[in-house]
């Protein structure tokens, strides 16, 4: 049996991360010429890793399936990153980042990872900036900050609401700039499918050519993993529709732990569902609640007359207003943390106040801004954020409020990683949301672009090192051995079989139906109940799957029914670890509220006698439980406390 | 320097200097037209008829003007057909985005329009006043003199010719359709623009379009009228 | 907010097995379509409806559905991303279509992105312009820090303004040329707002310019379509930027 070895460095926790770089092996020039590297995913993680590795001598093989990395789905991310520049002279530091981080995660992610965090944050902004990255700025021409949840002090960077886009186009461009010089190997639209390990090793992919249904070998000396989460487990997320976790499942299923499945992130403010056809959800930026005051009807008089459209939030006086943040949290008030602000808006519609048809929406109202600020300021910091809610919505938020409600948007969990990111699998690494290890139970707004960013331009390019510099006298990797073959055949047997099933239902149906099971039983609160339910439901919903899909088209030809039904049939079993992590962790932590772990006011209750460990999951067979894998989370910087935003 | 001669950009900015080359030409061409209405007895614009055809400066701009409008019409058939190449199959559902008559969108068409017109130009008067020779040029002019009295051969087509009137008048649009995207598109080419001087520049090309088919027609409309 | 059912729709849209085979329009009729569903989620129906009656769906490219990661690329009735403005394909709702309508849907029609499947097509070149010079040519590490360089706000915004382009396409594929000048010029002209883009201001201009025209995209003939069909209405002024910026370059060699 594998123990976890998460090889956290020795000494103080501001010195481990110089001691590791110090103590860690370096692979020569001439060295990093001969060995191979493959990147799964393109987003700010993979894109910044796949550049760093290239411009270093390695030669690097990056993936996506889109028809280009640069629509990875990082360039969604809309409010900002954060860094620890302490340019407001706000009192800023490394250790306040760290600590609002390991706060902002309630105490369930790693401390040497998030202090590596916080110090190489300020670097990624002067990275992005000497890469044409167009950061907002103030008059005098310097860096502007915004705040976001969760903290009290202004260290987010931002450009526009479109902070993800300029900075993927950042890694990007780096990346198009070693793809000139011959150093990376784009191939676009091309999917992996199978991870390939020869004795023991990561040592190349199997991956399917979306153009020509084409199944294709690649070798490398290593394999990094940098394709994001896995929040389209509940169909309806703010996630692409692309997204999924089938490189992360398939490198579980070879061996790989997978950590803390339950920890996902519920994104208080995204646009409300509008119908049963509605196939994705939208975000609207949490830089929003800068400026937006969150608040449902008083009386629940007034909330049936505004679900019946009788009247309109206007006609609601302020009095009869119920800003519930700012009156539960004085202290952060619309600035507390997602899942926080997510628990509450679901409180009041469970309580009946909800506004829209369907009882499942409150109102984030830009008014008392507009009157303090002028419509031209708010104009100017959320401009292209409005636009799209009234594009989508048909109203216009600077005259009504915006309508939202939580919704799925990013997962904390995935991939078990040791200080050097590296999996369980030798020389297998997984980067950015593809990991778990920064975010613990709920990331902070403005942190997924600073930790993708931070693995892959600062981390990775050092650690991997450290690997690949015993893999040095390792020639490069030949496609044709037994390994290769035998992965590859499994992949067309795989492939025929979920092409061959030919039942009645399209796979969306299964996605769809995954998705319900998971919003309600596995959603924002659980209980043990409804998580064996779901358990039992997901189960069956596999079995069905397996009898009645229907995938049409061709094998040997582009087929998007066919790539969806790979990583549904993948959704399924990640659902049910899911849930049974859920269940497994009886405590409310972050994003995963157990409602048997509650206090009084209906706050989130840890249990850091039982549960202050990382849950890594070992796959044991698809019909198998897993096997749970404990790693003792142990705080020797920061003392534990109960959360409080209030 | 070769991938500049052949290039888009590079091709496009011949396009635009000669554009402006000839817009500078074109508004000598209309201001001595115009003495055709301000002055019956035909004096005046046989005086600048007579300049134009003399002058040593006019005779050495002459083949310039020439060699202008060449490069102006062939590089126009170069790029367009370039143009057309970039897209092998059209849209079936068309373009729905700019209005068909657009002139940007019909540039190579309106300049084609104007070439047929121009050659009938050049056969109904500059041919007659340089090579052929017409028995209305030698009518007297009321002045003493070898001036040739284009007066008469002009005021004779448009007065006894409404043929020639109406084509005289879709002439002068065409030339002014032409223009008003003609004119501010050169500056864009050659980069003298930004986003506060678009509109600005989009102004002076509309209000030079219409000036030039307003003053094109006004003189065979005038010829009509009058007599 | 209660949208309106449009009770019956015609579909015509473009069918192409493969970049060899020869396509053609095939018109299908959907029932009780919301308005208040987006665009795509139309075509959703449309496949659920065409893959239960055993039909091949339609292919087309389409991943964030939020507007910003460009894939979706759809010429809908004479409009590439369809008559809104300011909106890609994904973010176009039903709204803006009537009872009874037919909707032609056709791929981007642009000689230099051949059709995949459908109305799915090849963007290719565009990585390859990005490849000839989009970058900044700076390794991670050893950068000075961000505040060194002051930026006048102006130049930032106007900077961003041109870095807003999501790569879609919309540009060519509106413009009669199929010109790519304004996906270009976007990027040319983010880096000359900016200091760290003046170093190789002139290779970038030059190189990105020569690979457009060598990929087969037609030159500019300043329509101004390409700005009113970006759904992120980047200004052909930078267009005018990029060509000062590569007349310079040249001007000096």
């Amino acid at each position: 049996m594998t123990t976890l070895n998460s090889k956290i460095p020795e000494g103080p926790i501001s010195e481990k991360w110089s001691n590791h770089k110090a103590e860690i092996k370096v692979v020569s020039p001439a060295n990093k010429r001969k060995l191979e590297v493959i990147v799964i995913g393109t987003g700010l993680a993979g894109a910044s890793a796949a550049a760093s590795l290239s411009e270093l001598g390695y030669n690097v093989k990056a993936f996506c399936y889109q028809d280009s990395p640069r629509r990875a789905h990082s360039i969604a991310a809309q409010g900002g990153i954060n860094a620890a520049k302490n340019y407001q002279n706000d009192n800023d530091s490394v250790y306040r980042l760290f600590y609002d981080t390991i706060k902002g995660g309630d105490y369930r992610s790693r401390e040497a990872n998030v202090h590596r965090l916080a110090e190489v944050s300020p670097n990624i902004i002067d990275q992005c900036v000497a890469q044409g990255v167009p950061f907002a700025r103030e008059y005098g021409g310097l860096l502007s900050n915004r705040s976001f949840g969760g903290v009290l002090v202004s260290r987010t960077f931002y450009a526009r609401g479109q902070t993800g886009q300029q900075l993927l186009l950042g890694a990007y461009s780096a990346l198009n700039r070693q793809i000139a010089e011959g150093g990376v190997k784009m191939y676009t639209r091309h999917e992996m499918i199978d991870l390939v390990t020869i004795e023991g090793k990561a040592r190349g992919i199997i991956a399917r050519d979306l153009v020509t249904g084409e199944i294709k070998r690649f070798g490398a000396h290593a394999v990094v993993i940098a394709s994001g989460g896995y929040g389209n487990v509940f169909f309806l997320s703010t996630n692409a529709m692309g997204s999924n976790a089938s490189a992360s499942w398939v490198c579980y299923k070879k061996g790989a732990f997978f950590a803390n499945p339950c920890y996902a992130q519920i994104h208080p403010t995204c646009i409300p569902v509008h119908g049963s056809q509605q196939s994705k959800l939208t975000l609207m930026s949490e830089s929003l609640r800068n400026d937006g005051r969150v608040w449902a009807p008083k009386n629940l008089e007034d909330a049936e007359k505004l679900r019946k459209g009788i009247i309109g939030p206007n006609d609601i006086s302020d009095d009869d207003r119920d800003f519930y943040l700012e009156r539960r949290y004085p202290s952060y008030g619309n600035l507390v943390p997602r899942d926080v602000a997510s628990r509450a808006a679901k409180e009041r519609c469970d309580a009946g106040f909800g506004v829209n048809s369907e009882g499942k929406a409150v109102y984030l109202d830009f008014k008392y801004a507009i009157e303090r600020l002028g419509k031209g300021t708010i104009e100017k910091r959320y401009g292209n954020l409005f636009q799209m809610y009234e594009k989508i919505t048909d109203t216009d938020p600077y005259k009504e409020p915006m309508q939202i409600y939580p919704a799925i948007h990013y997962t904390m969990g995935g991939t078990w990683v040791d200080y050097n990111l590296m999996t369980t699998i030798p020389g297998l690494y997984a980067i950015g949301e593809a990991n778990f290890s920064d975010h613990g139970a709920n990331r902070l707004g403005a942190s997924a672009l600073m930790q993708g960013l931070a693995d892959g331009y600062f981390v990775l390019p050092y650690t991997i090192g450290d690997y690949l510099a015993g893999e040095i006298m390792v020639p490069k990797i030949d496609t044709n051995k037994p390994e290769f073959i035998e992965a590859e055949k499994a992949v067309i047997t795989r492939l025929n079989t979920l092409f061959n099933i030919k039942g009645k239902t399209p796979v969306d149906h299964f996605h769809k139906k995954l998705g319900q099971i998971m919003w309600d039983y596995v959603g924002m609160a659980r209980n043990a109940e409804g998580l064996t339910h779901a358990i039992k439901e997901i189960q069956a919903l596999r079995a069905e799957f397996y009898t009645d899909l229907l995938v049409p088209g061709e094998l040997k030809n582009v087929n998007p029914e066919l790539e969806k039904a790979g990583r549904v049939a993948d959704f399924i079993e990640l659902g049910e670890l899911f849930a049974r992590d859920a269940l497994n962790r009886n405590e409310s932590c972050g994003g995963h509220f157990r409602e048997e772990s509650s206090t009084d006011e209906g706050e989130a209750k840890r249990d850091d006698e039982n549960f202050a460990y990382v849950a890594a999951w070992e796959f044991k067979g698809v019909d198998t439980e897993p096997a749970l894998h404990k790693e003792a989370l142990t705080f020797e910087t920061i003392h534990l406390t109960q959360r409080s935003y209030k | 320097m070769s991938n500049f001669l052949s290039g888009s950009i590079g091709r496009k900015v011949f396009m635009s200097l000669t554009g402006l080359f000839l817009i500078s030409f074109i508004t000598i061409h209309l201001t001595l037209n115009l003495f055709l209405i301000f002055d019956d007895s035909g004096l005046m614009f046989n005086h600048a008829a007579h300049f134009m055809a003399t002058n040593p400066m006019i005779k050495i701009m002459e083949p310039l003007l020439a060699l202008g409008f060449i490069i102006h019409i062939v590089w126009a058939g170069w790029i367009t057909l370039d143009n057309i190449r970039a897209r092998p199959q059209g849209y079936a559902s068309g373009d729905n985005l700019l209005k068909w008559w657009a002139p940007s969108k019909n540039m190579f068409i309106l300049g084609s329009m104007i070439l047929v017109f121009l050659v009938l130009h050049l056969f109904n008067f500059w041919v007659k006043m340089k090579f052929t020779g017409d028995p209305l040029l030698s009518k007297a002019t009321g002045e003493a003199g070898e001036m040739d009295n284009a007066y008469a051969l002009v005021s004779n087509l448009f007065i006894n010719f409404p043929l020639y009137d109406l084509i005289y008048i879709i002439g002068g649009i065409l030339v002014g359709l032409h223009m008003s995207h003609g004119f501010w598109s050169a500056f864009q080419t050659i980069g003298l623009n930004n986003a506060q001087w678009t509109s600005r520049l989009k102004f002076l090309a509309n209000l030079l379009g219409i000036l030039f088919a307003v003053g094109f027609s006004a003189i065979p409309i005038y010829f009509l009228l009058k007599f | 907010m209660a949208d309106k059912i449009l009770n019956k729709i015609y579909v015509k849209v473009w069918r192409q097995n493969n970049p060899t085979s020869k396509g053609k329009f095939e018109t299908y009729s959907l029932e009780n379509i919301s308005q208040g569903n987006s665009f795509l989620e139309m075509m959703d129906i449309l496949n659920d409806q065409l893959i239960q009656a055993g039909k091949d769906p339609v292919a087309f490219d389409h991943d964030c559905r939020e507007g910003i990661c460009g894939s979706c690329s759809l010429y809908i009735n004479g409009h590439a991303h369809g008559p809104d403005t300011m909106v890609t394909t994904c973010q176009l709702h039903m709204r803006k279509f009537n009872e009874g309508q037919t909707i032609t849907i056709e791929p981007w029609r642009v000689g230099a992105f051949p059709v995949i499947k459908d109305v799915m097509v090849d963007r290719t070149a565009f990585e390859k312009i990005q490849q000839a010079g989009g970058f900044i040519s700076v390794n991670t590490g050893g950068v000075p820090d961000g505040n060194t360089l002051p930026i006048s706000q102006d130049d930032a915004e106007e900077a961003m303004d041109a870095a807003a382009c999501i790569g879609c396409g919309a540009c060519a594929a509106t413009c009669k040329n199929s010109s790519a000048m304004l996906f270009l010029a976007a990027k040319v002209s983010q880096f000359a707002k900016l200091p760290q883009g003046q170093v190789e201001a002139k290779r970038r201009a030059k190189s990105m310019y020569a690979k457009m025209d060598e990929l087969g995209f037609g030159g500019c003939s300043n329509t101004g379509a390409c700005e009113l069909a970006c759904p992120k209405s980047i200004s052909i002024s930078h267009i005018a930027r990029l060509n000062r910026e590569y007349l310079k370059a040249k001007i000096s060699d």
